[in-house]
């Protein structure tokens, strides 16, 4: 039985639409995987010889396990943010004749074939052996060591999974959590109570006395109990296994009327923005995207290169207009047959749509003005790069979108989500970032800043100006398009 | 009046639609009837400009729907849930189909005060999103919203699946109304010969793309069409 239910995540893997993905994806995919495994396995294999070498004296296993708990720690926020535990797979399982603790011991299994339980093991396994090698302690002491190290990793594991269960509908809920931990923390700051070296030190004893790495297993088997339980308790629809109903937020954005006919349109998508994960993710990326700049302008070796900062404005004040703006109409996917069997003009739609990503780009323009501490040269770039994004970028991005074909789910959450990402996305990045880069930088070589900046504004008036042809002719592109939109959002996208 | 003709959709190789020639009148309430597959849903799309037709055309009120865009303003639909929009409040998608259709709130407002009985007080004022009401619930938006500003052409699939049979009961006699002034085109499409039958004047069957039979509905049209879907069986009885 136990056979046959793996048989089937398997079959769950490898049919799945997701393994249709576009090639260059795949690629990308594996050399972001092939990156952490090697970056991992570096670090492993490196870290007794770099110890010795950085730290003379020290002995290498003591001092790596005063860290273990930091990184403990670390690691459950990361997991706290990239895992999930398949939970609503269980859903087609339950009428079937299978008992409840067979299906959640599945599920459970399953979670350990996870990427963020392999990584670590690069590290572990490893610097165990060099250990082992270097004779530093008996062999059986550094076993006992590693199974402690698997053993808390998995701990890590299984508790992520209460945790989310119990705190992700409730954000407020993950506050005491988060005390804790700094208290926690500042004890340990100000020598009050120094939990990291008390979590060595029993870390430390396990060498000494090499049966306390049951300890550590016993921790994962409790976690994995608790789990069970917590499963076992929710086996029923109406529980865990249904998505969370909120009560719906009745914001109507009503200012947006003095927009006249358009304002419908502005409102659709203000309220798509703010009631969807990933749309509204995507609003809270920008404005973390404006420290951007802080890498740059006080970098010495890019002062030099002014041309650079065109990039850097163009990436900062266009930070909305470009993850919103890729997956323009992809984000309608879900009623696009409405907005075309509806009394909907194409140009009405698309002028929304730019209007919505003119206001992001003026709104990040003004919040970046105080990089005019960096000079005024850099602020003069952004403002100027402001209005070439609303000018030419965003007619751009508009005509990108009519190659879409790509269904994006709202509700998901957009890290490590290539969900509506195709050739398109890649392509357009050249002409949208780069063009303006390489104007500005072959002008400001052979003429002067001035004219660079001049030609640069220029272009987004004339942009400006052509507004309106644009777009009409760019809703001409959208109509011949559209049976193929249709029928490519209708898949079930990833 | 809507005219299709030497109308036919091919997907790799097989047809899946052919009508050579089609007229229903201005004022005509059109029942579509077929088993699945009988191309009920590829119809309406091609109506609603959706799917492109191989070859053929459909004239909606003389414009060719796949050439111009102004039969929207008197045409509407529901097909499926891809015609709503998840994250709004139901009053929310009104005004916002009202918007479309150039119907203020209150307009909306005065219309939806006559579908209180319809909605059986499940749909407005919740505070509920559309995507977290029950496929039943949402049906009933569609058709509702699909009503709103008048139209000249309504297009409902299926609309009596998933409902409860009272709404059943009130939607017949919506479409009833409706038909009575004559003034409103209305097609549907129905698994339920019974309903079917009773509200719509003419039925057309369709059987894997082709138009078998186009009846004006009378008593004797209900057991026509019991006889006719059952034939299969009966032949198997034979044999």
């Amino acid at each position: 039985m136990f056979k046959r239910l793996f048989s089937l995540e398997w079959k769950s893997f490898f049919r799945s639409a997701s393994l249709g993905k576009s090639i260059g994806l795949k690629i990308l995919m594996g050399f972001l995987a092939l990156y952490f495994i090697v970056a991992f396995l570096m670090f492993g294999i490196g870290l007794y010889p770099l110890i010795i070498k950085y730290f003379p004296g020290e002995e290498p296993l003591y001092l790596v396990n005063r860290f273990i708990l930091v990184w403990l720690v670390l690691e459950l926020a990361y997991r706290f943010l990239l895992q999930n535990l398949p939970i609503l797979d269980i859903k087609p399982l339950m009428l079937l004749p299978i008992k409840k603790r067979k299906v959640v011991n599945v599920v459970l299994l399953k979670s350990l074939y996870s990427f963020f339980n392999f990584l670590p093991l690069l590290i572990i396994i490893p610097f165990g052996i060099y250990n082992i090698y270097k004779q530093t302690f008996s062999t059986g002491a550094i076993i006992a060591w590693m199974i402690a190290m698997i053993g808390l990793t998995l701990s890590v594991n299984y508790a992520n999974f209460i945790i989310k269960k119990n705190f992700t509908d409730n954000i407020k809920a993950l506050i005491p959590v988060v005390v804790g931990i700094v208290v926690i923390a500042s004890l340990d700051y100000l020598k009050i109570f120094e939990s990291i070296v008390w979590f060595g030190k029993g870390l430390n004893a396990i060498l000494e006395f090499p049966i306390l790495a049951l300890i550590s297993i016993l921790i994962v088997a409790i976690f994995y109990k608790w789990n069970q339980k917590d499963l076992e308790s929710k086996f029923y629809l109406d529980a865990s296994l249904k998505d969370e109903i909120k009560a719906a937020n009745t914001n109507e954005f009503l200012w947006t009327k003095r927009f006249g006919d358009i304002a419908p349109y502005l409102q659709l998508d203000l309220k798509m923005i703010w009631r969807n994960k990933r749309p509204k993710t995507t609003v809270y990326i920008s404005i973390l995207f404006l420290a951007y700049g802080l890498i740059f302008y006080g970098n010495d070796t890019y002062q030099e290169l002014p041309a650079f900062f065109v990039f850097v404005g163009i990436f900062i004040t266009g930070i909305f207009m470009i993850n919103f703006g890729q997956f323009i109409p992809a984000w309608d996917a879900g009623y696009y047959p409405l907005i075309m069997a509806q009394n909907i003009p194409l140009k009405k739609y698309l002028t929304a749509k730019a209007g919505l990503i003119t206001f992001s780009v003026v709104v990040l323009a003004i919040l970046s003005t105080p990089y005019l501490y960096y000079g005024w040269k850099i602020f003069l770039i952004n403002i100027i790069c402001a209005i070439y994004n609303i000018g030419v970028n965003i007619p751009i991005l508009l005509y990108a979108g009519s190659f879409n074909r790509k269904k994006i789910d709202l509700d998901k959450s957009p890290f490590m989500n290539y969900q509506g990402m195709g050739a398109t996305q890649w392509i357009v990045g050249l002409p949208l970032l780069l063009m303006p880069l390489f104007i500005f930088w072959i002008i400001n070589k052979f003429i002067s800043f001035e004219t660079a900046v001049s030609v640069l504004l220029g272009l987004g008036i004339i942009g400006l100006i052509l507004r309106n042809r644009a777009i009409s002719f760019i809703a001409q592109r959208y109509n011949r398009q559209k049976y193929a939109m249709i029928e490519g959002f209708k898949q079930s996208g990833e | 009046m809507i005219t299709a003709t030497n109308l036919t959709k091919v997907y790799n190789g097989t047809k899946v639609l052919n009508i050579g020639h089609l007229d229903i009148p201005t004022g005509q309430s059109l029942g579509l009837v077929g088993n699945n597959g009988a191309g009920k849903t590829t119809f309406f799309s091609m109506l609603l400009d959706l799917i492109q037709p191989t070859t053929g055309n459909i004239f909606n009120h003389e414009i060719t729907v796949s050439q111009n865009e102004e039969w929207k303003e008197f045409t509407s639909s529901f097909i499926d849930e891809s015609f709503l929009i998840g994250y709004l409040t139901p009053e929310e998608y009104f005004y916002f189909i009202g918007d479309l259709r150039k119907q203020n709130k209150a307009d909306v407002d005065a219309l939806l005060l006559t579908f209180e009985d319809f909605f059986h007080d499940e749909i407005l004022g919740k505070r509920k999103y559309l995507r977290d009401l029950s496929k039943g619930n949402q049906k009933k938006v569609g058709i509702v919203a699909a009503l709103i500003g008048s139209p000249k052409v309504i297009i409902l699939d299926e609309p009596f699946a998933n409902l409860d049979p009272t709404t059943q009961i009130r939607l017949k006699k919506i479409i009833k109304d409706l038909t009575a002034q004559k003034e409103t085109t209305i097609l549907i499409s129905s698994h339920d010969l019974i309903h079917i039958t009773e509200v719509c004047e003419r039925i057309v069957v369709l059987d894997k793309g082709d138009l078998v039979k186009d009846l004006m509905t009378s008593t004797a049209t209900l057991d026509e069409l019991e006889t006719y879907f059952s034939k299969d069986l009966t032949l198997k009885e034979e044999v």
